[in-house]
């Protein structure tokens, strides 16, 4: 079902924008605030909005890789510390909160997140969060010391839901709107045939996403399934034990009869034991989607532990998802540090190595917030909205200044030189017309959903019950959210608004001097 | 002689009826689990299983107190069920009337868990005695934790890149600095043998760096051809 949208997204936005980007990028040979202003001074906004959010991005995102590094360190035990649960106090039985959820959601929420039980209790930063996300920051700044020209592109695992999430999906995982793909297409040769590139690129990527996704789809069947199970035999030992009933008596298939049975034989017992007896159902087991990023942990640790080599296929399937992070993070600090370096104000004063340093001590330094106890619920808040609904606009405003701004003759004219061949009539109407009215209806969309939808809410890990809650946001949430979209999509008319100003101001100084 | 027989008999009888029941003082519940862990090799529990078990509890009284007179009869069995579980109490050997404390049977049952389970062919949760705990072994845990020492190596790999990067990137800036310093010198000299473009050498032109100007780089046809 949600393979539709995908594709149909990917034809009308994600191959033509990831075209217009990289095409952007290498007739320009700057990165997205350079790029912006030469196409139009007004524009300069709309890169330095792209640089926001990047900034953002890769405030949060390099935690996503200290928790892939945790748990690759933490796959080289026998067994893995997520396949059973530790012992309580006095060692007589398994864990409260463990016994009342799996082991692998044990693991990730107490043992590695150690998260609290709501957003205002924030808790201390965990000192082993912190080193495993000091280590993920040097290890991109390794990366960036060898220089981005040499460095691949972006990949990402996507995770589809609905048409919107369809399109900021392609967006995301293609890496549009972060000039990230201005930035490395700025050192692409200039005769490179970035339309080939983008045809290869887009198709490979929704290939991936698509089989990746098939992959978790499975596995999380899987893990319903189990989880369904396990509840049902709970349910029939609590039974058989409480009325002393001969064992195979009670089966998963005529367990409601025999409980009606007993509920009618007898009435004082059963109504006793009642609130233990938990109602098992697989579409409930199907719906408690884990949010996010714990899906990738808990689902694929999950499908792990039970396999035969657990530990071989732990480390390469941690090793795998650091790789694909790493790479992200690269792609966003790229479009931090690109502009950068591109401004010689700075590069005069300090040397690339110091300014790489500098931007990913800053970026290590908040991401100390992920790693508190309240962390996770941080990272989810830059998660949904950080990216969302700036990048939509960015986006739209890109497709509309390259076509209309710059004129759409004059880009295929220059594409022409770069690359030899006439532009196909596909990528125009493409750029002129189905893009840009398919982002506005989508950011329509977007914005009467949460019109709708009235206040904003979060899922939050409640340790007494096993289970995640839906909790209101505290009001200082409310407004960091509001923050983050704000800065990011005022850039844009503030930059313009600079612009005009100047202009005028020069305009008047020169009618004075002459 | 025979009323006297019927009346101690009864008497024993209530006695035991009195001394094994649900609930009652010094008395344990025990339940078993036979098919779920044997499956298709589970035996029924009948009568000689019922025998079986009280010559282990009889077993475990000996090895705990080390006196031999707890006999298969002290150890009173009542209310078995379906689910195989039933109640169990120890009498005192010397006195036929009262029951051996909790207590007691619990540490000899504690030590002699082993021996009981494998008797049966259970575990410590196939066959469970509801008022004693069982204590889990805990996993064997090194000092260090392991995953600090995977941290450690790799912490240091990527250290000594940093380190490494960052040396050599100064080295090649300094060389560069000397290089310049040196043709200067020459140039002052006289003794230029190096091709300079506006005062910049060919060499270190970095062609892909500049723009490529549109209007010189395609057109080939302007030059008649020979």
């Amino acid at each position: 079902g949600f393979l539709i949208p995908y594709v149909i997204m990917l034809v009308v936005e994600g191959m033509p924008l990831l075209y217009l980007e990289l095409a952007v990028g290498q007739r320009m040979r700057k990165g997205s605030i350079g790029a912006w202003k030469i196409i139009s001074p007004y524009l300069c906004g709309v890169g330095v909005a792209s640089v926001v959010v990047s900034f953002f991005l890769s405030m949060y995102y390099n935690v996503i890789n200290a928790w892939a590094f945790w748990y690759l360190f933490h796959s080289f035990q026998d067994p893995l510390p997520w396949a059973t649960c530790p012992l309580n106090s006095n060692r007589t039985g398994y864990e409260e909160e463990c016994e009342k959820t799996s082991s692998t959601q044990y693991f990730w929420y107490r043992q590695t997140l150690n998260i609290s039980p709501s957003l205002e209790t924030s808790g201390n930063v965990q000192w082993e969060q912190a080193l495993c996300l000091t280590l993920a920051w040097l290890v991109v700044y390794l990366c960036i010391l060898r220089g981005t020209a040499s460095t691949g592109k972006l990949e990402q695992l996507s995770n589809p839901k609905t048409w919107i999430s369809a399109a900021t999906q392609i967006f995301f995982s293609l890496g549009l709107g972060f000039g990230s793909l201005i930035a490395f297409a700025s050192y692409n040769d200039p005769s490179n045939n970035c339309e080939r590139h983008a045809i290869i690129v887009s198709l490979i990527n929704s290939t991936t996403s698509i089989f990746a996704s098939i992959v978790t789809f499975s596995i999380y069947g899987f893990k319903a399934t189990f989880n369904y199970e396990s509840c049902i035999n709970k349910v029939i030992l609590l039974l058989m034990n409480t009325f002393d009933l001969e064992e195979g008596s009670l089966t998963a298939d005529n367990l409601s009869e025999m409980k009606d049975y007993l509920m009618a034989a007898h009435p004082q017992e059963y109504a006793q034991l009642l609130p233990q007896l938990k109602n098992c159902s697989l579409e409930a087991e199907l719906d408690t989607a884990v949010q996010g990023t714990g899906l990738a942990f808990i689902v694929y640790s999950e499908a792990i532990k039970n396999m035969e080599v657990s530990q071989l296929y732990s480390v390469l399937y941690f090793a795998m998802l650091l790789m694909l992070g790493i790479g992200s993070m690269l792609g966003n600090i790229a479009a931090i540090l690109t502009p950068l370096t591109d401004s010689k104000a700075i590069t005069s004063r300090f040397s690339k190595e110091v300014i790489s340093g500098f931007v990913c001590f800053i970026n290590c330094i908040i991401g100390l917030i992920f790693t508190m106890e309240a962390g996770n619920y941080w990272f989810d808040i830059f998660n949904d909205y950080a990216a969302t609904l700036s990048l939509l606009l960015i986006v739209l405003v890109e497709t509309i200044a390259v076509c209309y701004i710059y004129g759409l003759r004059r880009f295929e004219k220059d594409l022409h030189t770069m690359i030899g061949r006439k532009l196909n009539w596909y990528w125009k109407t493409m750029w002129a017309f189905a893009s840009p009215l398919l982002i506005i209806s989508l950011f329509i969309f977007y914005l009467t959903d949460y019109i709708l939808t009235g206040t904003l809410q979060y899922q939050a890990w409640d340790s007494t019950q096993g289970q995640l809650v839906t909790r209101d946001y505290p009001s200082y949430a409310l407004a960091v959210i509001g923050l983050l979209v704000a800065s990011s999509t005022m850039c844009i008319p503030l930059g313009a608004l600079l612009t005009f100003i100047r202009k005028r101001l020069k305009r008047e100084r020169v009618s004075t001097v002459a | 002689m025979l009323g006297v027989l019927l009346l101690a008999f009864s008497v024993v009888s209530v006695a035991s009826a009195e001394l094994c029941k649900p609930d009652a003082q010094n008395a344990f519940k025990v339940r078993l689990s036979i098919k779920t862990a044997l499956g298709d090799n589970a035996y029924a529990w009948d009568a000689n299983e019922e025998y079986l078990f009280k010559a282990m509890m009889a077993f475990a009284m000996r090895r705990y107190s080390s006196k031999s007179t707890t006999q298969i009869s002290n150890v009173l069995l009542c209310n078995v069920t379906d689910r195989v579980s039933f109640w169990f109490v120890v009498t005192d050997s010397s006195k036929n009337t009262t029951t051996v404390p909790g207590s007691e049977v619990e540490a000899a049952i504690r030590m002699n868990r082993n021996r009981i389970n494998s008797a049966f062919l259970l575990s410590d949760k196939t066959l469970q005695f509801l008022k004693i705990s069982t204590t889990l072994s805990p996993p064997v845990e090194p000092s260090t934790p392991v995953w600090l020492i995977v941290f450690g190596v790799v912490l240091s790999l990527i250290v000594a890149g940093i380190v490494f990067l960052v040396v050599s990137g100064i080295r090649k800036h300094k060389k560069k600095n000397k290089e310049s310093t040196e043709r200067e010198n020459l140039e002052e000299k006289g003794e230029v043998t190096i091709t300079i473009e506006n005062g910049i050498p060919c060499e270190t032109l970095d062609l892909k760096a500049g723009h490529v100007n549109g209007v010189f780089a395609a057109d080939d046809e302007r030059f008649t051809s020979l």
